[in-house]
């Protein structure tokens, strides 16, 4: 076998892996999150199924699995079933350009097949990284409409358009906010990205230079997963669950698994374009005065850190919904249009004007 | 305009509020009573399934008068009366119950039969498991009804719950 297609072999297994254990995680927040709302309104949340309540998840995607698969008579039947696993697919295949370590792993296998393998900590490191994270996140958005629309039901339809209202709107404070951090890195490559925050013995984090960009990007990705207080495709009391009305069983399963990896899909984007990705200030420095044997379980420590960080701004996530009521729609449309694209807007020139006056100061022009 | 800019400034802190709230609830931790492993709190006046008092002496004080069945609303009781003789004393009055059925499936624990008793035999206590797992079963005959019925997963609280109404948040 040549050189290239083991690569690929290696790259699909590498893919397979992390999209499972991309959905391992997610029952594991599945749990967390119930269990932090509970505590935030002073009940345990579930803890009868195992220790802890650990297996409550399991025992629900069994539910969801055992249930019976029905299709209603009115729907377009294709659309309907490709919608739940369309939010899914596009949710998960955000993670292919996230960098989860630094240090490509090179695996010494030239005695045994002539070459040595590369593990990348990515699936993908394309030069439009950035621009594949906003479109891709925002094709998550589809799936949605798609099976509100496919339902053929009004309320699945309201929430369809509700949501594709919502989506288009807080796409553009988002794209501006970003636009502010690739204006000032340079690069739309996410690896280099968080290459760029690790300046400054890892204090360059963006969130600290670009602090409005960092509050838009996080509460338009709120909207943009759906996630409370912004959680108006759903809405239980008025559209008695939006786009989700007409499914049951293993789609509807779908459907939550796609509105959670949405959300932690935002976490790790947040932490990747804002939080140093897998750096934490003095880290670098620090790893460099160990001896070599440490050295080499960096990017076990760079994977644990992604990870934690990632995790925190998910609880952060949880504890806004445990806090913030609902938002009405047009305090929605109004808090987009009014506030945050005007701001991001402003922030944005600023960021641009900010660069050129110090560019002009150094003489670098 | 004005009214847009303070709102801008004051929703933040409100959201920041917010939060704060939430964040203490969360630290001072759950208040949830874990039934089954541990006693159920009740108050005082609770109202639960019915049972049949005695006298000090042993006797009945059940004297068969269907005052009670009479008085509930959703005519769950059924009572039969016998006449007392000399040998076969159940209650100081002429008359004891023979059969006195309650089908707890209809009873609403509205606690209307235990006023309307004239000898105050029938009263509602705490225990609030019923549940069966046949529908005849929770037809409770006064057999079931007459037992002393403390069960040790109730807990009488001695505080009313209108008295100190906020006990629960000051823990
Ligand atoms: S509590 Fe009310 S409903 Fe129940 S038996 Fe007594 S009177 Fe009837
Ligand atoms: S419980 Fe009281 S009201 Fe009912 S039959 Fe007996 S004495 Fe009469």
């Amino acid at each position: 076998m040549s050189q290239e297609i083991v690569q690929l072999l290696v790259d699909i297994v590498k893919l397979i892996i992390i999209a499972s254990v991309i959905m391992g995680i997610f029952t594991f927040i599945l749990l967390v999150e119930r269990k932090l709302i509970g505590r935030f309104t002073r009940r345990y949340g579930p803890n009868r199924v195992g220790p802890f309540g650990l297996l409550q998840s399991i025992a629900d995607a069994v539910k969801m699995m055992l249930k019976e698969e029905m299709v209603p008579g009115h729907v377009d039947k294709v659309i309907y079933v490709m919608a739940p696993g369309m939010a899914l697919m596009t949710a998960l295949s955000v993670f292919a350009v996230i960098p989860f370590a630094r240090d490509t792993v090179v695996l010494p296998l030239e005695s045994l097949i002539g070459f040595s393998v590369y593990l990348t900590p990515w699936v993908a490191d394309i030069n439009v990284g950035v621009l594949y994270l906003l479109a891709v996140g925002s094709l998550g958005s589809y799936g949605i409409i798609l099976g509100g629309w496919s339902s053929n039901n009004k309320y699945s339809l309201l929430g369809a358009l509700r949501t594709s209202a919502q989506m288009l709107s807080y796409e553009l404070p988002l794209g501006v906010a970003v636009l502010s951090v690739v204006v000032m890195t340079g690069t739309l490559r996410v690896t280099e990205i968080v290459e760029w925050q690790t300046q400054f013995a890892g204090l360059a984090w963006i969130v600290f230079l670009q602090p409005v960009a960092f509050l838009i990007f996080f509460i338009s990705a709120l909207a943009e997963a759906g996630r409370a207080p912004f959680d108006l495709p759903e809405t239980e009391n008025e559209l008695i669950g939006g786009f989700m009305t007409e499914y049951g069983a293993l789609k509807f399963g779908l459907f939550q698994a796609a509105e959670f990896v949405h959300a932690m899909m935002f976490c790790t984007i947040t932490v990747t374009v804002f939080l140093g990705g897998w750096n934490m200030p003095f880290l670098n420095e620090i790893l460099n005065i160990m001896p070599t044997p440490i050295q080499a379980l960096a990017p076990v420590l760079h994977l644990g850190i992604f990870i934690g960080k990632s995790l925190a701004v998910y609880c952060s996530l949880i504890w806004i919904r445990a806090s913030v009521p609902r938002m009405r729609f047009d305090q929605l449309m109004a808090f987009c249009w009014k506030w945050l694209l005007p701001i991001a807007l402003l922030n944005l020139f600023a960021t641009v004007m900010g660069l050129a006056i110090t560019a002009e100061l150094l003489g670098l022009w | 305009m004005l009214n847009e800019v303070k709102e801008a400034i004051t929703a933040p802190l409100e959201v920041a509020k917010a939060m704060g709230i939430t964040l203490k609830q969360f630290l001072r931790g759950p208040v949830t009573n874990q039934f089954p492993d541990e006693p159920a709190q009740v108050y005082p006046r609770f109202r639960g399934r019915h049972a049949l008092k005695r006298y000090e002496n042993g006797l009945e004080r059940c004297i068969g008068c269907a005052l009670c069945a009479a008085a509930c609303p959703t005519e769950c009781i059924y009572v039969e009366a016998a006449e007392n003789t000399d040998e076969d004393r159940r209650s100081p009055g002429e008359r004891y119950a023979k059969i006195y059925d309650i089908n707890m499936l209809r009873c609403i624990f509205c606690g209307y039969c235990a006023e309307a008793c004239p000898t105050e035999a029938v009263v509602l206590e705490h225990d609030f498991t019923l549940a069966e797992y046949d529908r005849w079963d929770a037809v409770y005959s006064k057999e079931q009804l007459l037992e002393p019925n403390n069960p040790e997963y109730l807990v009488v609280r001695d505080d009313e719950v209108f008295v100190k109404a906020d006990t629960w948040s000051s823990k």
